[in-house]
């Protein structure tokens, strides 16, 4: 029951290749599409039944999103695929991207097709060299099959895709700062709104969606939306490719149904590093809250599921904390990184996130005050909902969850100057 | 807004009228509910960075800033609720944890927006207990001080820049809060409006580099003037300590000037203070210059004049700044007129004075209407520095879609995207001529050349414009052959049903124009006056070294002058080498005056310091010159009622672009192997502002003393960067200048400033030219 729709190549030689995407039925439903002129608004309907919630973060309806495109309007429409992948913790997209390429372009060019976009692009992390290559060997292959260009296929439609390499900045995998790198600019998110949907690319109107989302498209339509559907559970919809990480033994990327009980997620992972016991989860990306381990053993992954137990799904990013992990330590990992990437344009970000982080590393330097946990619980409240943009909310989220939780363990560092777990407690 | 399309919203229990889509902060400034922002600037565009502006809106769980909220029917709103005050104390204490709070040393300190609203949003003491961080100054040039520690990166510089100044100069660098402001390569603002955003930063980050540590702002008193250095007619604040102008800030006024100030009309007032300003009256004895009191020089004045007349009025001639006031115009040429001399000027930068001449040339329509154009033909003019904000509203057009199309002799440096037909200064005239006979032109000089494509279709889309204009400007006026080309311009807006405008010279060239300050019945003009030299000149605000088209010619004709009598606020070589009496002249923000503005907008204005020295206000001295002469009519005890009487006297006369063009002019300048460019920079138009420190300092300033020619022609000559070269003019002096290559000057041609140092050995603004290296 694994592997069924974004990773489907997995089992073949060479993944990667066309070959391994055609034996798995890859290409055959853009054919159909095009062949049949499907109508976009059945395309849509389709992803709507599926349930597919945006895969790189909030988890927004897919189906949804595409209907605020008004196809009727004149003039350029985008589609841009969001590659970026920062978060730490995450790392399904370059997956897809290295192992399953051509679904990706398959469902970008059903995407497109479906809005009347005649120009994409994908932004991938400045880092991935590798699935950067592997990206752009599939596109070369897809244009020489005639599945991109002119007249795509003999149908009239048109559809021009480019890869576009990120510059390290977390900050772009933010929709609208991702525009804005691409249109050349510094990545700094836009106000919303007005939406990408409305004001997007170059102030076309834009669908920007998650690697995930987009190569889950062809299989969607292939099989259909209620089998889509029914592989998951109760508002989450098909399957997630989770990216697991921490003190376990056997780390990586692993499609599964949503609603699969974190427990046997963790076992496919190999369980915990040397029969360590549980302490914590991070279960959607280092912004979402942490859970402690026990909670976390009895939830499943949806994403209902994380958020009744006050966390968040996220990007499907699991981070596994064992007790050798001191809190405080990794909370300053987390802050300094929001700290390092927020853009700096909007005031509660730009001088919250660092004064998050010196705080925290105070505490972590054993030079905390007393004062100093109330003092987070503040700021952290007047950067939440503030921003422009939601890198502040994600500052802010891991923060929130490590006090609720692990409090002790910060007052213990204030209280004593040294940490709770190295001093064995 | 009709009844229909207006909604109501609730602001703190009032009930407010809005257009619906109007942004919260703007319906609530108007209703006079005071909202704290800072990045939020009515004329910027909206970055909702600051998270100043948070208030409560009712149904909605977390506060929303009011700059960048639509304004919605039945919207509940509080700017004072427990959630909005708690989140705009929360930004405001973000915004201090990383400022230096060194307002004790700031410039900034009095009258800082931070300073303002930390008062009423900002707590006693604060819970930062981390290290600040401080920030590199750059140095972005002479007009603006940078202490970017106090950034509050609110950004307003950098959308001034990118959205007003048309160059983006200043950027955001790094993120989060290694985020600074700068111009990323280190390098001085270039930008002719750069000094607004001292105005726009609400810190004590940028300031005025010219002002810093002078004064606080609760020292200095303000007081209202017009600026009088173009023909906008900027309102502007005068802010004083002890009697002293320290520094200038634009009055908002939508029609004129809206909030911005030009540098020019911005940093100018530091001339106020010049060393060579005059401070008491001189008068040559002997070849010597000697100070006296008033009484004696007024005599040795009237006598002078009185004399070098003998009983020929015409052997009188007047020379007047286009930048003085209504009433000393009025005055200086009553006595001119009183003295029986209808040899009377103001276009003293102009070379041809053949054919009839527009009744009073003035922009042809409201300043605010330039940005409504489709389609701005420019023929000799660079707007951006010759009045830079009219050449910011046509950047406005131009943004807004307008087509720009400039004819000039040299290609223009412009920030934002127009077609530019760039011909050296004789074909030049040709371009304009081409485009006359698209325009169905069949008479004259158009007769002998052939009409392209480009010139067809031009003239095409200018008919079809809406609103579509036609400019005709300074480095037009100074041409040999103005004559021809301001007949061909009218005729092209008139085939085409364009506006026809002048971009008229100074700050006064309207009311010049009006009050008739032009040859009367068989007079002589200012180029005519100097060819055929006078015995007696009268010089009224200039300096005819630099203020002349053809200054070898006019000191020249001064210097065989039996007697000058020079009214001027400074000293100056040329001046003093063939003056013989100069009476020391309050400058424009010293005395009390009328300007009729480019648009003929009629703005008065009361001396905001009192003169220099002795100087005393033109209207003063004129006025004891035609006591003194015995010329009835003088006896007036307030500049209000020289102002009334002259106005009597234009009764209802306005700007009138119309004459009668003739067709019949000849092309009259030689073809040669160079032909100059004499534009008149920025910062030389006029005595005073070539005597303000920092916008002397400025590039626009620098970079004008060069004499900048086509690489091939250097090529050529054999002439590099860095070069001496001495020209040489027909009927002047040698004169030597360092060469620059510039591929913006076209073959044939040279482009050498008028009114710049060592230019004023040189004879016309256009004209052949030798070269030959030092
Ligand atoms: C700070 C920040 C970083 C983000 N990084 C990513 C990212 O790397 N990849 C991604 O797909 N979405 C990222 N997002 C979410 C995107 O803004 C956007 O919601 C998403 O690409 C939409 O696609 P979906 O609807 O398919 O999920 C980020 C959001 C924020 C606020
Ligand atoms: S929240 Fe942070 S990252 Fe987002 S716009 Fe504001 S400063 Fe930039
Ligand atoms: S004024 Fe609204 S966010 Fe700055």
């Amino acid at each position: 029951m694994a592997n069924e729709v974004c990773l489907r190549t997995l089992d073949h030689d060479q993944p990667w290749s066309l070959e391994a995407y055609r034996a798995v039925g890859g290409y055959e439903v853009l054919k159909r599409v095009l062949q049949e002129k499907t109508a976009p608004d059945d395309i849509i309907a389709e992803v709507k039944k599926s349930n597919l919630r945006g895969r790189g973060g909030a988890g927004f309806p897919t189906g949804v999103k595409w209907g605020f495109i008004n196809r009727s309007a004149p003039g350029d429409r985008y589609l841009v695929c969001n590659s970026d992948e920062g978060e730490p913790g995450t790392f399904k997209d370059r997956d897809i991207l290295r192992y399953n390429p051509h679904q990706l372009i398959e469902g970008m060019i059903i995407a497109a097709y479906t809005i009347g976009a005649a120009r994409g692009y994908n932004y991938i992390r400045g880092e991935f060299q590798e699935p950067y290559e592997r990206f752009e060997a599939a596109l070369e292959e897809a244009r020489k099959e005639g599945f991109l260009g002119e007249d795509i296929l003999g149908s009239g439609f048109d559809f021009q895709l480019h890869a576009h390499l990120g510059a390290g900045a977390y900050i772009c995998g933010e929709e609208t700062a991702l525009l804005e790198s691409i249109e050349g600019k510094k990545g700094q998110p836009r106000f919303k709104p007005p939406f990408p949907a409305l004001f997007g690319l170059y102030g076309r109107p834009t669908i920007i969606n998650n690697t995930e989302s987009l190569a889950s498209i062809p299989v969607i339509l292939e099989k259909g939306g209620d089998w889509f559907k029914d592989l998951g559970v109760e508002n989450s919809g098909g399957t997630k490719v989770f990216s697991i990480s921490g003190n376990i033994n056997n780390p990586g990327v692993f499609e599964i149904p949503m609603g699969t009980p974190f427990k046997d997620l963790l076992q496919m992972a190999g369980g915990m590093k040397d029969g360590r016991p549980i302490k914590a989860v991070i279960p959607g990306g280092s912004s979402a809250p942490v859970i402690p381990g026990a909670q976390m053993m009895e939830l499943t992954m949806d994403y209902d599921a994380i958020q009744q137990a006050g966390s968040m799904l996220g990007s499907g990013a699991v981070i596994v904390l064992d007790d050798t992990n001191c809190m405080v330590r990794v909370l300053e990992r987390m802050s300094y990184f929001y700290y390092e990437e927020s853009c700096g344009q909007c005031t509660p970000c730009r001088e919250g996130t660092g004064w998050l982080y010196r705080i925290v590393h105070r505490i972590e330097q054993g030079k905390g005050r007393q004062e100093d946990l109330e003092l987070l619980d503040d700021i952290t409240g007047k950067i939440a909902g503030r921003t422009i943009c939601a890198l502040g909310d994600a500052a802010a989220g891991p923060v929130q969850g490590m006090l609720k939780h692990f409090r002790d363990e910060f007052q213990y560092h204030i209280d004593r100057k040294r940490c709770l777990v190295s001093a064995g407690g | 807004m009709t009844e229909e399309s207006t909604i109501t919203i609730e602001v703190d229990g009032r009930a407010l009228k809005a257009a619906p889509g109007a942004m919260l902060i703007d319906v609530c400034d108007a209703a006079g509910i005071h909202i704290p922002r800072f990045c939020y600037h009515r004329k910027l565009s909206l970055s909702a960075n600051c998270r100043m502006c948070l208030v409560e809106v009712e149904k909605v769980p977390r506060p929303l800033p009011a700059c960048v909220t639509p304004v919605n029917d039945g919207m509940k709103v509080t700017t004072n609720s427990p959630m909005a005050v708690e989140a705009q104390k929360g930004a405001m204490e973000f915004l201090l944890i990383n400022h230096p709070l060194d307002c004790p040393i700031c410039d900034q300190g009095g009258e800082c927006e931070l300073q303002d609203v930390a008062l009423g949003y900002g707590s006693d003491a604060s819970r930062y207990a981390e290290a600040k961080r401080v920030v590199a100054d750059p140095d972005i040039g002479p007009l603006v001080a940078t202490d970017l520690t106090r950034c509050i990166h609110c950004t307003r510089c950098v959308r001034f820049g990118a959205e007003i100044a048309g160059i983006r100069e200043l950027g955001a660098t790094g993120r989060g809060d290694h985020m600074t402001i700068g111009t990323y390569v280190e390098h001085a603002m270039g930008s002719e409006l750069a000094g607004n955003v001292i105005d726009l930063c609400p810190v004590g980050a940028l300031t005025s580099k010219p002002f810093r540590f002078q004064a606080r702002a609760w020292e200095m008193v303000q007081r209202d003037g017009i600026a009088a250095h173009d023909g906008v007619g900027s309102n502007v604040h005068y802010h004083l300590r002890r009697d002293q102008i320290l520094r200038v800030h634009p009055k908002d006024n939508e029609a004129v000037n809206e909030c911005w100030l030009s540098d020019r009309d911005r940093f100018s007032y530091q001339a106020l203070s010049a060393a060579d300003r005059l401070l008491k009256p001189l008068v040559k004895q002997g070849g010597e210059w000697r100070e006296t009191d008033w009484q004696s020089a007024l005599e040795a004045a009237a006598q002078g004049l009185a004399q070098a007349r003998g009983d020929d009025g015409n052997q009188l001639g007047g020379l007047l700044s286009p930048s003085a006031s209504l009433e000393e115009l009025y005055l200086a040429k009553k006595l001119m007129r009183g003295l029986g001399s209808a040899n009377l000027d103001h276009r003293l930068r102009q070379a041809d004075f053949r054919g009839d001449p527009p009744k009073v040339p003035w922009l042809g329509g409201p300043i605010a209407e330039l940005e409504e154009q489709d389609l701005v033909v420019i023929i000799g003019a660079n707007p951006r520095k010759d009045q830079p904000l009219l050449g910011h509203r046509i950047r406005k057009a131009a943004m807004k879609g307008a087509e720009v199309v400039y004819f000039n002799p040299l290609k223009l440096d412009l920030n934002y995207r127009a077609a530019q037909w760039v011909a050296n200064p004789r074909d030049w005239v040709l371009e304009v001529a081409n485009l006359a006979k698209a325009a169905g032109v069949r008479k004259g000089v158009v007769n002998k050349i052939k009409v392209a494509d480009h010139h067809k279709e031009l003239f095409k889309r200018l008919k079809a414009a809406d609103k579509a204009l036609v400019l005709v400007g300074d480095l037009a006026m100074g041409h040999p052959d103005y004559g021809l080309l301001r007949c061909l311009a009218a005729q092209v807006a008139e085939a085409a049903g364009a506006r026809l405008g002048f971009l008229t010279p100074g700050a006064n060239g309207v009311g010049a124009a009006l009050l008739g300050v032009t040859p009367g019945e068989g007079g002589l003009d200012a180029q005519a006056m100097l060819a055929e030299p006078r015995k007696g000149y009268l010089l009224l605000g200039i300096d005819p070294g630099f203020d002349l088209e053809n200054p070898a010619q006019g000191l020249n004709a001064l210097m065989k002058a039996e007697c000058v009598v020079a009214l001027s606020s400074f000293r100056s070589p040329d001046l003093e080498t063939v003056a013989d009496v100069i009476l020391p002249l309050a400058a424009a923000p010293e005395s009390a005056g009328t300007f009729f503005n480019i648009e003929g907008t009629q703005q008065g204005f009361n001396g905001a310091a009192p003169p220099a020295g002795e100087a005393r206000p033109g209207w003063k001295i004129l006025r004891v010159l035609g006591n003194l002469m015995n010329l009835g009519g003088f006896d007036f005890n307030t500049p209000l009622q020289v102002r009334d009487e002259a106005l009597g006297m234009l009764g209802d006369a306005a700007p009138d672009n119309g004459f009668e063009p003739d067709p019949a002019l000849e092309l009259t300048l030689p073809e040669a192997e160079l032909l100059r460019i004499g534009e008149l920079p920025i910062y030389s138009v006029d005595p005073m502002v070539r005597r303000a420190p920092a916008l002397q300092a400025t590039a626009d300033a620098q970079d004008a003393a060069y004499l900048r020619l086509n690489p091939e022609d250097a090529k050529r000559l054999g002439f590099t960067a860095g070069d001496r070269i001495t020209v040489s003019q027909p009927q002047a002096r040698k004169a030597v200048f360092e060469a620059r290559p510039d591929p913006a000057v076209p073959q044939g041609a040279v482009a050498l400033c008028t009114a710049i140092p060592g230019s004023q050995a040189l004879a016309g603004r256009f004209g052949e030219v030798t070269l030959e290296k030092a």
